[in-house]
């Protein structure tokens, strides 16, 4: 046998030991249990009649039209886009803020202060949901837009701050004390060398935070008031009602904005690197 | 000193946030699981009692005496079970997916994350409401059967555990694919070589030597969908129904229909030291063992 | 033992002033002002756990190329980043130019350090990087761009103004590093281990050109290194340090010829260290029985180290004053020839010759040979 064949079969028969029979099946299978329902889901919303296959009366858009005019609908979504912004960037840059101090040397307490940030990921949502509406209610804050606000304030900081501190964790040390061996105040330094190295981190953050808030459902359902709701408390109440073909096509455009907005966050951070 | 003045400026909002916004609402649950209920809902602040924890054991019956009440305890129960059986459930189905794109070439790998991911960031509501049209008699499994001829009646699955089930397991699949998928990537392949090389055939390295190495991905997994599992309240809501309630529906219910918030409160303050519990003898456990 | 400038180990020993050509700090020792004064620093890590450095003083030259040497650990670093002011010491004080640097921030030193990763800022070029430290002060724009061409002139990086680090070899990075702390006329620079991440070649060749450009600047540079002989190529007067202590300071020639303490002794250069007893003025016994006569007295002990320098002792034929020693191995290293040998008693002892004359093995492992150790070659220290 030649050089060549020899390589090829041997990289073949390499290639073997690594297949584990069975394994291709199953996932095949998940990845089309993962998809068929998202799938029925986008057809039948296009359905002309109601959104069972028996009664399928061919292809409309009507439902969409119907949803893009309902008023109620709009303002919910530019309530979330509202709720969603205003916490984003208040968790963003407080997030920014926790990492830039988790990244010097380690302090005493800096293992509790991680669990407190963390926090927010681990108490259920319902539980969070429950424990935010009684204090709201004790408080006397009523309950609005603002108070949607502030309840998803608190766990865009974890979200944002995995990233940032990713991001710090990354970065050499000597880079932060170069800008200050180079006469640079220490806000100077971080303006000026630390904030423009770190930026892919918080985008990246302020994206997982914006997207976690606009998907919230649980928290907001909780404490959101009479007159402002979010676009998924909306759609929940909905879909609780019963199944119409509005519902479908409000979930369809739903899951696009979802997957348009995870493949910008993807593309920007591929043009990052 | 300055350094650690300029600290304590940086992680103050984050501690005023949080503890403002979460710690405190959570003492304050506590607090109220121990107060009155008042007569139309809320609660009577200045009065205190163990009704609610009570009321989780036990009920009054026409005699005013206590006695064993094990409705709620059911749906705890059940609620373990449904999060224990979504847990199996997409460990079974997510390791050996895991193990496919593990080993699958470099390029095609993050192809694949990709397609996996995309139905998680897709809205939970939208993810379960799906299931809803699949699942519901007239729906599209129940069409599809009927047109094959395979069943007479209805399938009946929506509205029972089988459906809460089948809504989290689609829920949670990606949560136990990814750590899994992680762990096994990062996996040095030059140990399966050397298993390889000792006279080891697919099988025996896989348990002797992937399977063990996989383990921190796995248990990560597993705290990824049991815990949430536990504490689940959309997928129990829309596809439960009411003869199945999970924990989440019946917090939800004591500050809906039932007005009855201290019942509610101490459900929600069980609920998070179960949660708790739970991570941390997962943490103890995983704090002596060196990482891989 | 920490010492500031003399060597009390060799004060009654004729010292042979040998003129280096670029020797100047020897001449005007006693005329020269102080730069740098670090006086009783001490430095604990970890709440006390660790002494990185114990009470150590020092005083480094204006103008002069200093280097602290020492193995890993022994608070080189250290010392640097306290006078750069990335540390604080716990007791102590630092001085320069006579005031104190002591709760000034590293912004507001006048002091610049060339870091062992480099740090060259990855989002800036190559110009804008040379800059920071002028932008940071404010100066003038066409003063700093003046700066920036004649740094870049300096450490011959013409050219590469806009390129980013990332388009730069490691070599490059270095002197974009030099030519951004240099641009700010520090009065001392820093440099914390620059060179060791380069290969060999270029590391030898950076060697030289940070000496050339110490002296063409006549700024005093501080350079931390463990690399013995990157110290004794390059530095006018060199501190050895171990463990927190300053052990000893002095010329190159100083540390290698008298060496103060067996550690300096062992650590610069190869070294024979022979433990024996005290039979006379000048007059030591091994364990072996063999007596030797050396040329210095040494410190007043009973019980000494004798230390003999590898190339001082000499390979001759068996008989007479030589004492009797066997070849274990012969090693050709190209430019020497090394002889491995074990004297009477088991003890070993390595002898290098020059081949000035081509190579060629005067011995073969296992001939008996005779070593003469002349008593001029011979150091005494107490052990």
């Amino acid at each position: 046998m030649t050089d060549a064949t020899l390589t090829r079969s041997f990289t073949l028969r390499r290639f073997e030991l690594w297949r584990f029979p069975g394994t291709r099946a199953v996932a095949i299978a998940a990845l089309l249990y993962l998809y068929v329902p998202i799938v029925a889901l986008v057809i039948l919303s296009f359905s002309a009649g109601d959104s069972s296959l028996a009664r399928w009366q061919g292809f409309s858009v009507h439902w969409y039209a119907d949803v893009l005019a309902n008023s109620d609908m709009l303002r919910a979504i530019r309530n979330s886009l509202l709720v969603a912004s205003v916490a984003t960037t208040t968790g963003t840059v407080i997030a920014t803020m926790a990492a830039l101090a988790t990244s010097g040397p380690r302090f005493r307490l800096q293992t509790g202060f991680e669990a407190m940030i963390g926090l927010p990921l681990i108490v259920p949502d319902i539980v969070a949901g429950i424990a935010t509406l009684l204090f709201f209610v004790m408080i006397g804050v009523p309950l609005g837009i603002v108070s949607i606000m502030l309840a998803h304030t608190v766990f865009a900081i974890p979200f944002a701050y995995l990233p940032i501190r990713a991001r710090l964790q990354g970065l050499d040390p000597a880079l932060a004390e170069a800008a200050a061996d180079l006469y640079a105040t220490p806000w100077q330094g971080f303006r000026r060398i630390v904030l423009p190295l770190i930026w892919p981190g918080i985008a990246a953050g302020a994206m997982l935070a914006f997207i976690s808030s606009l998907g919230d459902v649980v928290v907001s359902y909780f404490v959101s008031g009479p007159g402002a709701t979010t676009l998924p408390v909306y759609v929940f109440s909905m879909v609780r009602m019963g199944v119409t073909p509005a519902v479908n096509a409000i979930s369809t455009l739903l899951m696009l904005a979802s997957i348009a907005l995870l493949t910008v966050s993807y593309l920007l951070g591929r043009r990052f690197q | 000193m300055m350094a650690s003045l300029r600290r304590s400026g940086l992680l103050a909002p984050s501690v005023l946030t949080i503890g403002a916004l979460l710690i405190l609402p959570l003492g304050l649950m506590a607090y109220v699981s121990t107060l009155e209920r008042g007569p139309t809902g809320g609660v009577i602040w200045s009065q205190h009692t163990t009704d609610a924890y009570v009321q989780f054991l036990f009920e009054r019956d026409l005699t005013d005496r206590l006695v064993v009440n094990t409705d709620y305890l059911h749906i705890f129960g059940r609620s373990i079970v449904v999060a224990a059986i979504t847990t199996a459930i997409t460990l079974i189905v997510a390791f050996p997916m895991a193990l496919w794109m593990a080993f699958q070439p470099p390029r095609r790998r993050l192809l694949l994350v990709f397609i996996v991911t995309v139905p998680f960031w897709t809205n939970i509501l939208v993810r379960n409401y799906a299931w809803i049209l699949l699942l519901r008699n007239d729906g599209v499994i129940d069409w599809v059967l009927g047109r094959l001829g395979l069943t007479g009646e209805h399938i009946n699955v929506l509205y029972t555990p089988l459906a809460t089930t089948i809504g989290l397991t689609y829920s949670f699949l990606p949560y136990m694919v990814l750590p899994i998928y992680v762990s096994l990537e990062k996996l040095d392949r030059r140990l399966i070589e050397a298993a390889f090389d000792l006279g080891a055939n697919r099988w025996l390295a896989f348990r002797r030597v992937i399977l063990p190495l996989s383990m921190p991905g796995v248990v990560g997994g597993a705290i990824l969908v049991f815990v949430p599992g536990l504490g689940a309240f959309i997928s129990p809501e829309l596809l439960g129904g009411a003869k199945s309630m999970m924990i989440g529906s019946l917090i939800q219910q004591q500050f809906g229909q039932s007005r009855n918030w201290p019942f509610g409160a101490a459900l929600s303050f069980v609920l998070l030291v179960l949660v708790l519990l739970a991570l941390s003898a997962h943490a103890a456990r995983y704090r002596r063992e060196p990482k891989p | 033992m920490s010492a500031s400038g003399t060597n009390p180990a060799s004060s009654n020993v004729t010292r042979l002033a040998v003129a280096r050509p670029d020797a100047a700090p020897a001449a005007r020792a006693e005329t020269a002002t102080v730069a740098v004064d670090c006086q009783s620093i001490t430095k604990t890590f970890g709440a006390g756990a660790v002494r990185a450095l114990d009470g150590v003083s020092l005083a480094i030259r204006s103008n002069e190329f200093f280097t602290l040497l020492g193995p890993s650990g022994c608070g080189k670093t250290t010392l640097l980043r306290l006078i750069a002011g990335f540390e604080i010491q716990d007791a102590g004080t630092i001085l320069l130019d006579g005031r104190p640097l002591d709760g000034l921030p590293p912004y507001r030193r006048p002091v610049n350090t060339v870091f062992q990763s480099y740090a060259v800022f990855p989002h800036l070029n190559v110009a804008e990087n040379v800059a920071f430290g002028l932008e940071m002060k404010r100066r003038p724009r066409a003063e700093i761009d003046a700066r920036v061409k004649e740094m870049l002139g300096l450490v011959k990086l013409e050219g590469l103004e806009s390129r980013k680090p990332a388009q730069l070899s490691g070599g490059q990075q270095q002197r974009v590093a030099l030519a951004r702390a240099l641009a700010n006329k520090p009065r001392v620079l820093l440099l914390d281990e620059p060179l060791s991440a380069l290969d060999l070649k270029l590391r030898t060749e950076m060697q030289l050109e940070l000496k050339r450009l110490q002296h063409e600047v006549g700024i005093t540079f501080v350079f931390v290194t463990h690399d013995q002989h990157e110290a004794l190529t390059m530095s006018d007067r060199i501190a050895v340090m171990r463990a927190g202590h300053i052990l000893q300071v002095g010329t190159p020639e100083e540390i290698y010829e008298h060496p103060s303490a067996r550690f300096v002794a062992d650590f610069i250069g190869e070294t024979n260290l022979l433990d024996a007893t005290r039979i006379g003025t000048a007059r030591f016994r091994l364990a072996s029985g063999v007596e030797l006569e050396t040329a210095e007295p040494g410190p007043p002990h009973s019980n000494v180290t004798l230390v003999i320098r590898p190339e001082r002792a000499l390979l001759a034929p068996i008989g007479g004053s030589a004492l009797p020693a066997r070849v274990e191995q012969v090693v050709y290293i190209g430019s020497d020839t090394i002889y491995l040998v074990v004297l009477e008693g088991g003890l070993r002892f390595r002898i290098r010759e020059q081949n000035r004359d081509g190579p060629r093995s005067r011995a073969r492992a296992g001939d008996a040979v005779g070593i003469v150790l002349p008593p001029a070659a011979i150091r005494v220290l107490a052990q």
